[in-house]
């Protein structure tokens, strides 16, 4: 059998970066989240915050070590599988991961110690600092890495000699054309997905009726989060579809499965598609829908595949259902707000079957976040530079198959140790639940009893 | 106005490759070390002792393969293919240790799976980035600008034995920081480890010595033609004397000196490889100056880091600063 070292690097790409992206879908919202009930409590020293806040401590702890060991491996696949792509476009993208790093790692790194091993070494103050700099750092990371993202979607600001890729305007680089659509969706996204573990949780405690005070403060707080931004949510989406439309057009053909260019066009909810024949097979559309929803105008026109040649299509049946699951979730987060604000209207909010769904939708964010990724990044194929710079030259010159398939038996294999175990031990700490009032953890010469416990007692002699 | 940022990169880049080597290679060694502890309490001592510092210690690896890339491009792109296997090794060994510090204390039922992965992920990256080393110095096939070799080309008795010797070089590392860090019996067991990791560095940095010139001529030209031959020797002294020094510290009742030391043998053989490949990056292929970015890359990048790096230092210092002191198992009273 012969292995095509191109597409196992490709699948190895994905595995990796689909595992590690929902890390930071998950502790970007949960930073910040911490670091507000941090402020709150250090403001109003209430102590329902102080306890909230411990638990999600121990949950941050867990997943944001799973963050950092899944992230190094990141940057290391540019030069390990993808060197002519880090040769080529090094000079233009370097500098912002460059400058992720130099921001946002050490910040997050250096402050995460004392946010979770700190509480009693530092005055308060210094404490609620830490919790505000490791959320500034986790969404400066989202800044740079979303900014080199974008920029390979749609690159601004270089010149190309000799096959290379040279600065030549950096605030051209750095807010390229989707840049700042992509930047707000995806924080937008993060901060969803928290907010849905989060009510998840709530939920959970307030069914056994344990920390229900605790939960009842999570649950409204984070459900009027959630009302904001979710409708937020879909106008970016809208907004960054125009973006693609306007700057990546073969994309968006490929998302809509549009095969020929058309005025009026309807929007295509369900089909088939069928890249051998250049069509699509049990369509189910909306008429002049597709026209007005991508470019706001009924009778405009929407660019079709068949304006490109077949080389230069993405793979249209991936990014077409990508697609329309993230939108489908969209949708039923935005049914959930709905009945919530309906619920609270008749002060129900906590009736079984509606906290039983909170429970349902723990998942949610995490499959829209990964639905949209793979809709943006397969739908920018064949290209890792947008229209200058193709996939397959792109992979590393003497990888052999062999090699490649190696590489990622092994990344499968430690993956698939690692994140079940992760997430079982999270869940773990779910069923604890927070600490009781008055559990007392001592403390001692500077350093907890276990390694990642939050002690518990706050001493108020600061 | 075309300024020359390539010295300005080299010093950047090597202190933050340094840095790594340095504070990543004590969390590892304390790591080796792990495995050796007595009871769990002796083992809860020993992975409090880095817990709160570890994953800014990592964070440095990430620095320092983004400083390479944006750098020196060219030298990424040849070095990383070349290195597959053992940046993939080092990579999952990485990944297992780093998740260990949480698993180990939460997922009781496997605490043991845990103790294990924490000590064999560090022990086998530890080797990985010993055969990376090794590697680096022997140098690969390239052809224009693209390494042609296979992948297999890194695994070399050379980058082996470094790979080994790497082990008990983070090892008394390891051992350093842990006499700063405990107190009594551990400390004492401590010592004795690091006597004998002592030992297998003294004789790892001879053999070095002497096999890099026998295989390279470039490497002994530069070594022992008059006069560098003059100059460089004073290296040895000072490697002999610091040699002199770390054993006396290991052997009496000091509690820093033992891990000076250590980072006195690593800085010195760091200058070592240091000066046997100067100025080339890709050794026998690209130097600095061929292998860097575009000046304007550079130059982009060298205002927020000339800003940025000593803020860093100054907040990892913080961190380092909150922690200091005996670490305890046990919590008691105060």
């Amino acid at each position: 059998m012969h292995l095509d070292p191109l597409l196992l690097s490709r699948l190895q790409f994905a595995w990796v970066i689909a595992f590690h992206i929902l890390l930071p879908a998950f502790t970007v919202g949960l930073a910040s989240f911490i670091a507000v009930l941090e402020g709150v409590h250090f403001f109003t020293k209430n102590e329902m915050y102080f306890r909230i806040s411990v638990f999600w401590t121990k949950i941050f702890a867990v997943s944001f070590g799973m963050g950092v060991v899944s992230g190094i491996v990141m940057p290391f696949q540019f030069g390990t599988n993808w060197s002519r792509y880090a040769d080529a476009t090094a000079n233009v993208l370097s500098p912002l991961f460059a400058y992720e790093g130099l921001t946002a790692f050490f910040l997050e790194a250096s402050f995460l110690g004392v946010l979770l091993f700190g509480r009693n070494l530092v005055p308060r103050w210094a404490h609620f600092l830490s919790a505000s700099m490791v959320a500034l750092g986790t969404l400066l990371s989202t800044f740079w890495i979303l900014s080199a993202n974008s920029w390979m979607q749609t690159p601004a600001g270089f010149k190309i000699v000799d096959g290379l890729f040279f600065p030549t305007n950096w605030s051209d680089i750095i807010f390229n054309p989707s840049f700042p659509y992509r930047f707000g969706h995806n924080v937008v996204a993060f901060y969803i997905t928290t907010g849905f573990v989060v009510i998840a949780v709530a939920a959970y405690f307030i069914r056994r009726n344990t920390f229900v005070k605790e939960s009842k403060i999570m649950l409204s707080m984070t459900l009027w989060l959630l009302t904001l931004l979710v409708p937020l949510q879909i106008f970016l989406g809208d907004l960054h579809g125009l973006n693609t439309f306007k700057y990546q057009p073969a994309k968006l053909a490929a998302i809509e499965a549009h095969w020929n260019p058309e005025k009026r066009a309807p929007l295509i909810l369900f089909a088939i598609p069928d890249e051998k024949n250049e069509t699509n097979h049990y369509v189910i559309k909306v008429p002049l829908l597709g026209s007005l929803i991508l470019t706001h105008d009924i009778n405009a026109e929407v660019p079709g595949l068949k304006q490109w040649p077949a080389d230069q299509r993405a793979p249209v049946a991936i990014s077409f259902f990508a697609f329309r699951i993230m939108a489908s979730l969209g949708f039923i987060m935005l049914g959930i707000i709905v009945l919530s604000l309906w619920l609270r209207f008749r002060r129900h909010l906590d009736t079984k079957w509606f906290l039983r769904l909170c429970q349902c939708a723990a998942p949610i964010g995490f499959l829209a976040v990964l639905a949209g990724w793979v809709t943006t990044e397969v739908g920018r194929q064949p290209w890792t530079v947008y229209g200058l710079l193709r996939t397959a030259h792109s992979f590393t010159p003497s990888l052999a198959g062999r090699d490649v398939l190696f590489s990622f038996a092994g990344y499968m294999l430690v993956y698939l140790i690692i994140f079940p175990v992760g997430f079982i031990l999270m869940t773990k700490i779910v069923r604890k639940g927070p600490i009781k009032a008055e559990a007392i953890e001592p403390i001692e010469g500077g350093q907890p009893s276990s390694p990642v416990i939050t002690p518990p007692e706050y001493k108020h002699d600061h | 106005m075309i300024i020359d940022f390539v010295p300005l990169w080299t010093v950047i880049l090597g202190t933050a490759v340094f840095f790594y080597v340095l504070l990543d290679g004590f969390d590892l060694g304390v790591g080796i070390l792990y495995g050796f502890a007595k009871n769990r309490k002796n083992r809860t001592l020993i992975m409090n002792s880095i817990a709160p510092v570890w994953d800014g210690n990592e964070t440095w690896l990430v620095l320092g393969s983004i400083g390479l890339l944006a750098a020196f491009p060219l030298a990424f792109a040849i070095l990383i293919p070349a290195l597959y296997f053992p940046i993939l090794i080092m990579l999952l060994a990485l990944i297992f240790r780093g998740v260990a510090f949480e698993f180990t204390y939460r997922d009781t039922e496997h605490a043991t799976f845990w103790d294990h992965a924490f000590c064999i992920g560090s022990f086998i990256a530890t080797f990985a980035q010993g055969v990376i080393l090794g590697a680096f110095i022997q140098g690969f096939a390239v052809e224009g600008r693209k390494f042609i070799g296979t992948s297999f080309d890194c695994f070399t008795p050379f980058s082996l034995f470094t790979g080994f010797a790497l082990i008990f070089g983070y090892a008394l590392l390891g051992a350093g920081w842990l006499i700063l860090k405990t107190e009594g019996e551990l400390q004492q067991t401590t010592r004795q480890q690091g006597r004998w990791c002592f030992i297998a560095v003294l004789i790892a940095i001879v053999m070095v010595s002497f096999w890099t010139p026998l295989m390279d001529n470039d490497i002994a030209h530069r070594w022992f033609s008059w006069p560098n031959v003059a100059y460089l020797s004073i290296i040895s002294v000072i490697t002999i004397a610091i040699a002199l020094f770390e054993w006396r510290s290991l052997n009496n009742h000091s509690e820093i000196a033992p891990f000076l030391g250590a980072i006195g043998l690593f800085l010195i053989s760091y200058l070592g490889i240091a000066i046997s490949l100067f100025p080339m990056i890709v050794p026998h292929h690209f130097t600095l100056w061929q292998a860097a970015s575009s000046s304007d890359t550079q130059a982009f990048l060298i205002i927020g880091t000339l800003f940025l790096l000593p803020i860093i230092l100054m907040y990892s210092a913080w961190s380092y600063w909150v922690f200091r002191g005996k670490v305890r198992a046990d919590v008691g009273y105060h």
